[in-house]
């Protein structure tokens, strides 16, 4: 369970980018960080895993609070977060098995990382997770010769081979094709089923995240402006996200609408080359 | 058109124009100062091309019974190149991080590794090579030290400004997933500047080769020894062969090297 307390970030710029903000992750829900350009999704989380120095607040990840981890405490969690990015950052020159297996170095030695030696359940698990990502027999091409599509699922296999407890994705699909975006977030969703882990996706598509989503994060200029399950995401709240109007009560939802989004997933999850909203720049 | 409407334009105002004349005096007084101190006569120049003629008399044909004798010498002066610039590229790569702004440790790294560029390169190798002859004694050991040491400087600060451009998002990445900061370099960065190590190394070994061949001037080992003799024993036809064998070794070291960096991506 992932709880993050009254979260602020100031830049060195005097930038407010995050004004305290708390919520909570649990379960295996897919939660999706909605807002503007310049809100703060991506600093809040980054200020997850420390990439970026989070200013004042707590996060606390199974009961344990991260923010005031020492440098090698801090690797160690790390190793419990998986991470995916919108440019994917996958190292160029590596092959497929290199940049996945990287997922694995928090439990290696440096020599064995410069010989690339991992232990055989380690290679045995990225061959399957290659399969299951949909990059079988791939393992062995270079990033750089894949396509986004195919770069964004090594990163998301990069992350699972962690057996994180958290997943987080900083805009997963800004650079892809909305056909390719889709297959990404039916990919991230199954991942939070059969992992059983939660996912954390900044997004800024909403008909995406709402598509996908049990739960949406609103965010706007620094704060927290909404939470609560997706079906709660009215006109309303959507201008208070976008607009900055001024919000209702906080919407606090029960458990209902969880089933109702999740056969929404079962359907478009099994995404083939038939299904409808396949659209006709087909990358992947 | 009236004289009151026309625009005039001048490039400088009269201040910078006064002030380009100064420099240029200034360039020219420079110039003549050392021209005259040098006490330099043109009168060789009318005798230059008589003694150039008279010097490739002397040299040709070249002495291609001497041949035998300077294999074994070239293909030392090869492999002095090739072992320093080994040594140079492996201890260049630690310098090359401490002299990266952006993997540098701290302030007192970071002045250290730009010291070492600083020196090792400022120096020349025949410089560099006499020192070494001193410590270690005429031969093929000094000249290689020399080598080594006056490429570190170079490898380093090229390679140092490889990693100050690489893509930090994939060390990032990497480090998301905690890895070690060593594993980071071996992992993240050390991928990213692979190209560069490999084409500075033949780059550098290119060079080495050229800089090998005079080491001998200094009793450092290579073809230069025997280049250093012939001279100075007016051998002027066992010169002119082992000039051809050096400009051929040259030529093919440059092919090699320009062969290596058109591959390497």
């Amino acid at each position: 369970m992932l709880e993050v307390t009254n979260l602020r970030k100031v830049y060195p710029t005097g930038d407010e980018a995050l004004k305290g903000i708390t919520t909570t992750v649990d379960g295996n829900e897919i939660v999706s960080m909605i807002g503007p350009s310049g809100a703060g999704k991506s600093t809040f989380i980054r200020c997850i895993n420390r990439l970026t120095e989070p200013t004042e607040g707590e996060v606390t990840l199974d009961g344990q609070e991260l923010t005031r981890l020492s440098k090698t405490d801090l690797r160690k969690v790390r190793r419990d977060i998986g991470m995916v990015f919108q440019e994917y950052n996958l190292v160029e020159r590596l092959s497929v098995m290199e940049n996945v297996l990287s997922g694995r170095l928090g439990y290696v030695s440096n020599w064995a990382a410069f010989r690339r030696n991992f232990p055989q359940e380690d290679v045995e698990r990225a061959f399957e997770i290659l399969e299951t990502v949909g990059l079988g027999g791939m393992e062995n091409k270079r990033a750089d010769e894949l396509s986004g599509g195919q770069r964004q699922r090594v990163g998301i296999a990069r992350a699972v081979i962690q057996e994180p407890k958290i997943l987080l994705a900083d805009e997963p699909t800004s650079s892809l094709d909305p056909d390719t975006s889709h297959a990404v977030m039916d990919l991230l969703t199954d991942i939070a089923e059969t992992e059983n882990i939660p996912v954390l996706i900044n997004i800024h598509e909403v008909p995406l995240a709402v598509e996908y989503a049990d739960r949406i994060l609103g965010l706007h200029n620094g704060e927290l402006v909404f939470d609560g399950k997706t079906t709660a995401l009215d006109d309303h709240a959507k201008d208070v996200i976008y607009r900055g109007a001024v919000p209702e009560t906080a919407t606090q939802v029960g458990a209902t609408t969880r089933s109702e989004t999740r056969a929404t997933d079962s359907t478009t999850a099994t995404a083939t080359p038939s299904t409808p909203h396949r659209a006709a720049t087909g990358e992947d | 058109m009236s004289i009151e409407t026309q625009k005039s334009w001048k490039r400088f105002d009269r201040r910078a124009t006064l002030t380009r004349y100064l420099i240029g005096l200034i360039s020219l007084a420079v110039v003549v100062a050392s021209w005259r101190y040098l006490a330099m006569d043109l009168q060789y120049f009318a005798s230059a091309p008589a003694e150039i003629a008279d010097l490739f008399e002397r040299s040709y044909p070249p002495a291609w019974s001497t041949a035998p004798g300077i294999v074994a010498p070239m293909i030392e002066t090869i492999h002095i190149a090739v072992v320093g610039t080994i040594v140079a590229v492996i201890l260049s790569i630690p310098v090359a991080f401490i002299t990266a702004e952006n993997t540098t440790p701290n302030n007192y790294t970071y002045a250290l590794g730009k010291l070492i560029v600083t020196v090792t390169r400022s120096v020349h190798i025949i410089i560099w090579a006499l020192i070494f002859v001193v410590m270690f004694g005429p031969g093929a050991f000094a000249g290689t030290v020399a080598i080594a040491v006056r490429s570190i400087g170079f490898c380093g600060k090229l390679l140092g400004e490889e990693i100050e451009e690489i893509d930090f998002n994939q060390v990032e990445a990497v480090s998301a997933a905690g890895a070690t900061k060593i594993q980071q370099m071996i992992y993240g960065i050390f991928p990213q500047i692979m190209p560069a190590v490999v084409g500075l190394s033949v780059y550098r070994w290119d060079i080495n080769v050229r800089g090998a061949t005079i080491l001998g001037f200094v009793g450092a080992g290579g073809i230069g020894v025997q280049l250093f003799n012939a001279i100075n024993a007016f051998q002027w036809r066992a010169v002119s062969l082992i000039i051809l064998a050096i400009l051929l070794v040259v030529f093919a070291s440059e092919g090699i090297s320009a062969y290596a960096r058109a591959k390497v991506r």
